[in-house]
Order: structure tokens, then C-alpha cells, then sequence
């Protein structure tokens, strides 16, 4: 057998794909979204569940399921991404079950967050971290 | 030296009763016996219900040598903890004699003066004779394979997994989980799974990537001894990102406990009397599972290639480690009575070649599998002057001689090699044939591509696989080892949050610093990408063996290792 250097560089940069944002970069955005949507108020941490994947198989397509029971709206921010905002879904008085699910594209490693505001006013929020790795070496 | 007559009584029975005794040690008083088929499989026979578990064989059908790490780091809950026990903090804690089979079987001290004198472990004949012997005593007991079965061998390979099928199918297996099996690629595991194989293939956290949907039977409930027992299936939870998500693009994983949370409950209202969570999670990740989802009795534990001589309680759910490579079979008897376990009795079985008898009709089987592959197998490409191993956090010296070969035959700087915990050891003074390469090199994505990449791209590299193995919760571990590296010294301490645990690259020819901006030409194999292009890895080494003749491996002294 005989490899020379004519034989090489296709394989290119396909070995390992890599792409990693430094952490944190914009964690003050998703800070100030959080503060426009609770209005500064108080934030419990119960009645809200927040169900994503530990390790993202694709950063561009991570599942996510949000659940609040009695929330009048839920807001999810991926914290890490440049801009966190992921959308918000609003429960009118009809309906059955305050569940979302929904697929988002992740820039890299980072907290998911889920803000629910309840009937009566107040809020809670989970959040879970999510991370987006370039793989292989797994076994 | 120790001579073959010494061999040591290697039982290992515990019993455990709720709200009673502790696990046993492993027993002293028999150190002084020879040790005999009788010894090894003796066995109380206890309760109603017997499980028998073997996992991550990795396609050894013949006995092996195989040595366990010497560095096995635990990290946040772990840290210090078995399995990340190794060497004399291992022999102590399990209360193993220095010099015993036991020691030889379980751990890496000594390995080589040891494993000449205790012989090769595993081989399919000689788990066909144990699997035989318990069920003499408990025809129904219930054979329960916890995956990476399929891959591992140069006959696996050309089989594509036939050979590991047939053999698991005539040892009457019960059911079983999964990890490399999908690298066979999607359309050959259906057709195992629909055709080929005799017994339930488990996955609870196997969906749909669509529609999220169960892809796979989450588990199956066996009635034996008047009790029913829902055996739970768990593949490798990262299975599209340690592996090549191409070949099965239409499947998500992950580790899911709501899901088996959901499972468990499932199972239990469909009258399971006990449950048992057949996984390949890892053991770390099985410990952390243990603790969250309440309602599992017994998880037998894959994936981590970790052997246990007592099992690891958590709450109330058993935790059973069963080595890999064939070396050692699991026998756990519960005593299931008014939908509880009542008592667990359990021994590790070490599958010594050389005390168990094979099993004729495997042994022929076997022979079956590998005859047309003969020739090939036994080719003589080299010899070895070390000891040749891979399990370890870190190189081992078949890594080692991979990343040389890498280096050597496609001329690059840095040599990459994949931290995986399979793959047989060779003995120092022994011949290299081509099935010991295989045994250490073969899966179905081997190419041994050649880049450019700079110095802060590998630097990402590095940083990412050390993540995989020491986020300090489990549930972000992928279980492999790290990343092998030729050429290139480095520095790591793994208790830095990640991004910042690898530091003083530094290229070993020049004993310059790597630099961020630089490229260098780096050799390595087994990408999960698709498309890449390069010969397959065996081709490299047994090419750069061939050309040695003679390898010689010194001890890698080019990783720092900094803990706590």
C-alpha cells in the first residue's frame, strides 16, 4: 500500500465539522427579553416543565416540549443563540392543555429557557442546558 | 510465576435481602483452591426468577486477551466511585489478593505476567457451557444481551453482523438492547431485526426522528416462576452524534427518562412484578437514571465496559456491571414474590478459557463462522515487543500504534484515533495477525482521512471530547474515551468547566507550542461525517506493521493528566 500527498486533501475539512461559539456571548439579551416580558416581577421555578434533549443530535433542528398548566402564554429563549428570541405561544381560556412543541435551531452549547405567565399574573420559568457537539469518538 | 495449579477460587456471590445484609466481599477463604469449572459457576440457586447478562461483546467469539484501564476517571458524582476505581484502589476496595485471577481478570497490574499464566477469557463456547450449566438448574432463566454485539471483528464485518446472530440466536438469547449495531447501517439492522433474529430487539428511547414515535418495542414481559418480569429495553442514548447519524437518518435517541419513567409505569400496570432495565446508557448514566426514575429493580449495565464483582445499589435498584469482550457472564437470582423483588442473589461468572470447557456444538458453530474467513484471520503481519492495549481514559499502546501508522503512512503532523473502549489486547513476544488488527479496528466507517486543520480547530476538538467524558453530569457524557492523539503532547485537567481543560499543545518533533493560527496536516479515522475519503484504517496499520516487522511501544508519557 502506498499513500502519498497526490492522494490527500479531499477528504477536506468533512473530518470534523467544527463550529463553536464562545459561551455567554449573548446571555444579556435573553436577561433583558425575560425582564420585558415579566415586567421585573418575581419568578417561581414550579408548574413549568421544560423537556430537550442533554445532547443536541443536530444543533439546527433541537426538540424542544414546554408545559404549564393554567399559563396564559409561555416565551422561549435559547440564551445562547444571537438572537435568543424563539417565539411565544399564547393559550386562550378554551384550551385543553398548555403544551407546546416545537423545533429550534441552536448556535452552539447553551441554556434553553421557558418563561410561562400564569392567570393570575405571576411567572415561573425552567431552563435546561443543551449541548451542541461536533461528535464522533463515541464507544 | 504463578503456575496453573495455583489458580485461585474467583466466586464472587452476594446476597443482598432488603433492610439486611450488605453485599459480600469477594471471598478470601477460597483464595487457596485451585479453581475448577465447578468453582466458577457454583451457585446457590435462589428465589423463582434467574437473569442471565453478557454485554458488549463486541463480536469476540474466541477467547481474548483483554486488559482493563488503568486510568478511568470519575468526575462530579463519580469521582472516586466505582467503576472509576482502577489498580490497587480496585484490588482493596473488593478485597482481590495480589497476583490472584481475579485480579488478573478484573483489573491491569501485572497484566501480561498474569494473563500467562491464567490464559485467554471469553470465547461464545465457553458462555454457551455456563449459559447451559444455569439453566440445568433454572431451565427458564432468562439470557438478556445488552448490545454491541455485532461489531468488533473482522468476520462481524463480512457478515455484517450474521455471524454474532446466529451465535446469540443458539444461545437461546431472550432479548436484546443496542449501540454499534446500528452501524451496520438502518436497512440491515431491519433486516436482522425482521428476519434474522429470534428474540425482541429493545429500544424505549429509539423514535421516529419525524414524528417522534417509539421506532422500536420499548420492552417485553416474560412470565417465569409464577412472577412477571418486564425487561426494558435502552440503546445508546447518542447513538446519531458518537456515531454516524447517515446510517440509521431517520432515528432519534437520547437518554429520555421521562420517557422511561413512562415505560417503567407502563409496565407496571400491565402486572410486571419486577423491572429490569436491560440498558446500554453507560454505568454513570445508569447510576444517575437509578436515582431519577423510581420503580426499576435491576439495571444491567452496558456500554462502559465496566465488570463489577458486586453490584452497585442505588435506592432500591441493582446496578450490574458485566465486563465486555466476553469475559464475563452475569447470574443474578431474584426472589420475585407480590410484585417485589424480595432478594437478589448475584455472581460474576469470569469466562476463563482455560478452566471452562467449550461447548461442542458452539464450538462447531463458531468454527462455522469463522472457516471461510480462515486464511485471512490467521495471517501474521508483525510481531509485538509490548504489550498492545487500548482501554484507558487516555492512548493505550495500540493507540499508539495506530496514530504511528496514521503518522507514518499518510505523512501528517497530528494523528487522530477515536477513544474507543473495544478492542482485544496482544501479548508482548506474540505475533500480530491480521485478526488482532481487525479486533482492534473494525467497524463500517474506517477511513483514514488526511486534512489540514489549525491549531485552534483541534484545539475546539479536544475541548469537545473531553467535554464528552467529564461534564460533570452523566447525562451529558457520551461514555467513549478521549480522543487519541499522535504527535502532539497536551495538557488536561479535567475538573475545568469546558472550553478550558486542554492546554500546552505542544508538537512532539520540534517541541514547539501548537499555534492557534497555524495549519498543521492531521491523519485520523473513524469520522462520523459522510463522504470522507481514505483508505480503511487496517489497510494503514497492517502497512505500517508489515514494514516494522517488529513494533515496540513505549509507555505514552505525552498527556498530562491533572485531576481534583
Amino acid at each position: 500500500m502506498n499513500f502519498t500527498r497526490r492522494k490527500t486533501l479531499m477528504t477536506g475539512a468533512t473530518a470534523f465539522a467544527a463550529a463553536m461559539l464562545p459561551f455567554g456571548a449573548y446571555a444579556a439579551l435573553s436577561d433583558d427579553a425575560i425582564a420585558e416580558f415579566t415586567g421585573g416581577a418575581e419568578v417561581g421555578s414550579e408548574g413549568i416543565t421544560l423537556t430537550a434533549p442533554e445532547i443536541a443530535e443536530n444543533g439546527n433542528t433541537v426538540p424542544i416540549e414546554v408545559e404549564a398548566p393554567g399559563a396564559v402564554s409561555i416565551m422561549v429563549l435559547a440564551a445562547g443563540n444571537p438572537n435568543p428570541d424563539v417565539g411565544t405561544f399564547n393559550f386562550g381560556p378554551l384550551a385543553a392543555r398548555q403544551y407546546a412543541s416545537t423545533r429550534i435551531r441552536l448556535a452552539g452549547t447553551q441554556d434553553v429557557i421557558a418563561v410561562a405567565k400564569m392567570q393570575d399574573g405571576s411567572f415561573v420559568q425552567a431552563s435546561t442546558e443543551v449541548k451542541v457537539t461536533i461528535g464522533g469518538c463515541g464507544g | 510465576m504463578i503456575s496453573r495449579r495455583d489458580f485461585l477460587q474467583v466466586a464472587m456471590a452476594t446476597t443482598a435481602i432488603y433492610g439486611g445484609a450488605a453485599f459480600g466481599t469477594w471471598s478470601r477463604a477460597a483464595a487457596q483452591q485451585a479453581m475448577t469449572q465447578d468453582d466458577l459457576l457454583s451457585f446457590e440457586t435462589t428465589g423463582n426468577v434467574t437473569l442471565i447478562h453478557i454485554t458488549d461483546i463486541h463480536a469476540q467469539l474466541v477467547p481474548v486477551w483483554f486488559r482493563e484501564p488503568e486510568i478511568n476517571l470519575g468526575v462530579g458524582a463519580a469521582e472516586g466511585q466505582p467503576p472509576h476505581l482502577t489498580g490497587k484502589e480496585f484490588l482493596q476496595r473488593y478485597g482481590i489478593e495480589t497476583g490472584s485471577a481475579a485480579q488478573y481478570a478484573l483489573s491491569y497490574p501485572d497484566f501480561t505476567a498474569l494473563a500467562r499464566s491464567y490464559g485467554r477469557m471469553g470465547g461464545a463456547d465457553r458462555i454457551a457451557t455456563i449459559v447451559k450449566s444455569i439453566r440445568a438448574e433454572r431451565p427458564d432463566a432468562l439470557l438478556l444481551d445488552g448490545g454491541d454485539t455485532w461489531q468488533g471483528s473482522l468476520t462481524a464485518l463480512r457478515t455484517d453482523g450474521r455471524d454474532m446472530v446466529e451465535v446469540f440466536n443458539a444461545l437461546g438469547t431472550d432479548a436484546m438492547t443496542s449501540h454499534w449495531e446500528f452501524t451496520l447501517g438502518i436497512d440491515r439492522v431491519t433486516e436482522i431485526v425482521e428476519n434474522e433474529l429470534n428474540f425482541p430487539f429493545l429500544g424505549a428511547n429509539i423514535f421516529d426522528a419525524e414524528w417522534n414515535e417509539p421506532a422500536y418495542e420499548p420492552y417485553v414481559i416474560f412470565e417465569r416462576g409464577g412472577a412477571r418480569i418486564a425487561v426494558i429495553g435502552q440503546a445508546f442514548p447518542y447513538m446519531p452524534i458518537a456515531n454516524p447519524g447517515y446510517m440509521f437518518p431517520d432515528l432519534s435517541f437520547g437518554v429520555r427518562d421521562e420517557r422511561m419513567a413512562e415505560v417503567v409505569r407502563e409496565a407496571r400496570d400491565e402486572g410486571a412484578d419486577a423491572v429490569v432495565l436491560l440498558s446500554h446508557n453507560g454505568f454513570d448514566v445508569d447510576r444517575k437514571m437509578a436515582a431519577r426514575v423510581p420503580g426499576i429493580d435491576v439495571i444491567l449495565t452496558g456500554h462502559t465496559h465496566d465488570a463489577l464483582p458486586e453490584p452497585l445499589l442505588v435506592g432500591k435498584t441493582h446496578l450490574i456491571a458485566s465486563g465486555s469482550h466476553g469475559k464475563f457472564v452475569s447470574r443474578l437470582d431474584l426472589d420475585v414474590r407480590d410484585g417485589e423483588v424480595k432478594a437478589v442473589r448475584h455472581k460474576l461468572i469470569p469466562v476463563f478459557s482455560d478452566v471452562i470447557a467449550a461447548d461442542p456444538e458452539m464450538t462447531a458453530l463458531v468454527e462455522a463462522q469463522r472457516g471461510p474467513f480462515k486464511g485471512e484471520l490467521s495471517e501474521v503481519i508483525g510481531r509485538t515487543e509490548s504489550l498492545l492495549y487500548r482501554r484507558g481514559n487516555f492512548n493505550g499502546t495500540w493507540d499508539d500504534l495506530i496514530c504511528d501508522a496514521l503518522l507514518q503512512e499518510r505523512e501528517a503532523d497530528i494523528a487522530l484515533s477515536p477513544g474507543f473502549r473495544w478492542g482485544a489486547s496482544v501479548l508482548p513476544g506474540q505475533d500480530i495477525t491480521r485478526e488482532d488488527i481487525f479486533n482492534a479496528t473494525a467497524m463500517t466507517y474506517p477511513e483514514a482521512y488526511r486534512t489540514e486543520m489549525t491549531g485552534e480547530q483541534l484545539h475546539i476538538i479536544m475541548e469537545d471530547v473531553a467535554d464528552n467524558l467529564f461534564h460533570p453530569d452523566p447525562y451529558y457524557q457520551q461514555g467513549g474515551d478521549m480522543v487519541r492523539v499522535g504527535g502532539m503532547g497536551y495538557r488536561i485537567d479535567i475538573g475545568r468547566p469546558a472550553g478550558s481543560r486542554i492546554s500546552e499543545m505542544t508538537m512532539l518533533s520540534t517541541g514547539e507550542a501548537v499555534e492557534p493560527s497555524r495549519t498543521y496536516v492531521v491523519a485520523g479515522w473513524a469520522s462520523v461525517n459522510p463522504e470522507v475519503e481514505g483508505p480503511p484504517i487496517w489497510d494503514v496499520v497492517e502497512s505500517y506493521v508489515a514494514r516494522e516487522g517488529t513494533v515496540s511501544i513505549s509507555p505514552n508519557q505525552n498527556v498530562q493528566v491533572v485531576t481534583g
